[in-house]
């Protein structure tokens, strides 16, 4: 199979579904002419033409409302909000017209629309083009946030969030966007269970995250295999819904759970989830443990931001210790 | 508007000497009685809330529209089928000028199963795109976006998007981010401020740089109007011409109707903050004596015509009501029908 970056996964997915279903638009800052900042969009424009692949001006609360308004009038908008951060703005028109409208309106207003915006540190952008805003929106009705770990999944995830009936938050880790990898046809249905992925398996300890720390959490794991534990990693591939029956199945077979998140613990959704795993089965837990971030905005300066993030190492040491106190 | 001697209400612009239902065209007697009726079912729905409201069967909160009934039946008389129209959370008015049931509306706010929304939604957020009504908004500001996305969805099959709010919303980023948004993307939308003076207690003065809420749509170049919103064919007329450009192709337009409410901002306001003379000065331009006397002295109308028309909009009221409150309310099982099933 061909190996791809996950950007080009992204646009092909987006190109995809534009040729299929020609209500699809998109929209947002910089997203035509230039292909979006990182390159996701580009060629769109020239492929589907101005009337569908547009620029718009700075104004990420008209952009979305735009894209709400235009969902629930027939059209399936991507918007692109430039970076995660940015998000802070469009919340109104997110978080109270769009997610509400299809419980509000008994079933008789939809919005079919999808968000999608850069995330994530470790590239030196500082407090304010780094962080994720997943958490911001995870604890949302009517909202779903997907999240790819992989060319592959980001492919298959922008296809079902453009085809999901209600409004979809699609999280892009910058630090992904050009990682290579083969890429299928798959097109999940963005509902629990199902959503979550083996990324792999063992048998020692489970490791959830997402995105980025999906990557650190395989390379911690190769570390761990050198040292004779097995650690099985699981990629939510999604913050809401959130999979809790497949980390329960991982739990039942390897007792041991920890959570990783680029972010604080407080408010996440790692806390949420070694809880609702708690509660789920309590009787699988030997152990459930977090790796997150210090709870601060997030520093600029390379070591600073190298201590905040999780990495391989730290994930690695979590577990030698964890098991290390299971063991003694 | 001779309540400019208070200082408060911006000047309007005069009438074109020819409005709509003058008598000049055939059915135009026909037209303004329906509007009049259209306005007498809002002022008696409302009412009706009120009373509702103080007896414990309309719950939460209530804000209503009593003084400004002309603008939602003077914009709404103007659209098509297929456009939508937003409207804020004092929105009865707009939905029953676009023809939502008033039986399934007041269900709605009294929390019956029966309610336009199976009562999920209550008083401020009444959804029914089938009658042209996007949604009601409690943000203020949200609609000027839910509409320019409206009109966006709406443009290629010929539609227009219309989206309501009052002044106040001229001070949230909103206004300036979609206006210049429908602009440059030459959205067929029109902008409906709803200045009646007030942002919930304060005086817009005191709060609005500039004191002109048209002049700023007109610095980005959106057409705009301002003109005296207690007289439903203006208008009709301000939002028809406006419309119609939109819907040619000509982008979004912007109209400033000046208008009172006669009640508080919601249901715990008695509106203490009004100067003396204030609220009996706008009574005398309300905008449904304006439209009996125009049917009356304008069109010939006779008084009986003109009553009947006001005792049929009460019936409708008063059918509504006996609907409504013979409604049953939700299962609570009904709770979680229409989620997302996530936990």
């Amino acid at each position: 199979m061909e190996s791809v970056e996950l950007r080009a996964a992204i646009r092909d997915g987006i190109a995809e579904e534009m040729a299929r279903d020609e209500t699809v638009l998109l929209f947002g800052e910089d997203v035509a002419l230039a292909g979006g900042v990182f390159k996701v969009t580009e060629g769109l424009r020239e492929r589907f033409g101005p009337a569908r692949v547009f620029d718009t001006p700075i104004s990420e609360l008209a952009l979305a409302g735009a894209a709400f308004g235009s969902a629930v009038t027939g059209r399936r908008p991507l918007i692109e909000i430039m970076f995660g951060d940015f998000m802070a703005l469009p919340m109104d028109a997110l978080v109270n017209q769009a997610a509400k409208c299809r419980y509000l309106s008994g079933g008789r207003a939809t919005a079919p629309l999808v968000v999608r915006t850069a995330v994530g540190a470790g590239g030196r952008f500082g407090a304010i083009h780094s962080q994720n805003p997943g958490t911001w929106l995870h604890g949302v009705p009517g909202l779903k946030v997907v999240c790819p770990s992989s060319p592959d999944d980001a492919k298959a995830l922008i296809r079902a969030a453009i085809r999901d009936p209600d409004p979809v938050v699609f999280l892009e880790h910058k630090r992904l966007y050009s990682l290579r990898g083969p890429v299928g046809d798959e097109v999940p249905r963005l509902a629990v269970p199902g959503l979550a992925r083996v990324a792999r398996a063992g048998a020692d300890v489970t490791i959830v995250s997402v995105m980025k720390g999906v990557r650190d959490a395989l390379a911690a794991a190769e570390l761990l295999a050198s040292e004779g534990i097995d650690a099985e990693v699981l990629d939510l591939r999604a913050l809401r819904p959130l999979d809790v029956p497949a980390v329960v199945d991982s739990v039942a077979r390897t007792n041991r759970l920890l959570a990783v998140e680029e972010g604080p613990q407080t408010g996440g959704w790692a806390a949420g989830l070694v809880g609702a795993v708690a509660a789920a089965a309590l009787d699988q837990l030997d152990d459930a443990a977090i790796v997150a971030t210090d709870p601060t905005p997030i520093p600029f300066s390379p070591p600073l931001e190298d201590a905040f993030l999780p990495g391989p190492e730290r994930i690695a040491a979590a577990v030698r210790e964890r098991l290390g106190a299971v063991v003694a | 508007m001779t309540v400019d001697a208070m200082g408060r209400a911006p000047a309007v612009e005069e009438p074109p000497a020819a409005l709509p239902w003058d008598g000049g065209e055939p059915g135009d007697a026909g037209a303004m009685l329906a509007a009049y009726e259209r306005m007498a079912l809002i002022r008696a729905f409302e009412e009706a809330v009120q009373r509702l409201f103080l007896s414990g069967e309309v719950h939460g909160t209530t804000h209503l529209c009593n003084g400004e009934e002309a603008i939602p039946v003077g914009v709404a008389s103007a659209l098509a089928p297929g456009d939508q129209l937003a409207a804020t959370y004092r929105g009865h008015g707009h939905a029953l000028a676009l023809g939502v049931e008033p039986a399934g509306l007041l269900a709605e706010l009294m929390g019956r199963a029966s309610g336009t929304c199976g009562g999920r939604a209550g008083s401020m957020n009444v959804i029914d795109l089938e009658h042209g009504l996007l949604g009601c908004f409690g943000i203020v500001g949200g609609t000027l976006a839910a509409a320019t996305g409206a009109a966006l969805g709406l443009r290629d099959a010929g539609g227009v998007a219309v989206a309501c709010f009052g002044e106040g919303a001229a001070n949230q980023a909103y206004f300036a981010e979609c206006l210049n948004f429908a602009r440059v993307l030459e959205l067929p939308v029109l902008f409906v401020c709803e200045n009646n003076l007030y942002g919930e207690y304060t005086p817009w003065e005191q709060v609005t740089a500039g004191g002109d809420v048209a002049a700023r749509a007109r610095v980005l170049d959106v057409p705009a109007r301002r003109v005296d919103g207690n007289d439903v064919r203006v208008v009709r007329e301000a939002a028809c011409e406006a419309v119609a450009r939109a819907r040619a192709g000509g982008g979004p337009g912007f109209l400033e109707c000046v208008t009172y409410r006669h009640v508080g901002h919601s249901r715990s306001d008695p509106a203490r903050y009004r100067p003396p003379g204030e609220l009996e000065a706008w009574r005398e331009r309300d905008p449904l004596d304006r439209a009996r006397a125009h049917l009356r002295d304008g069109l010939g109308l006779s008084e009986d015509e003109v009553a009947a028309a006001g005792a049929r909009a009460e019936q409708q009221v008063e059918q509504a009501v006996a609907a409504a409150q013979a409604a049953p309310f939700p299962e609570p099982e009904a709770v979680e029908e229409y989620g997302d099933g996530v936990g």
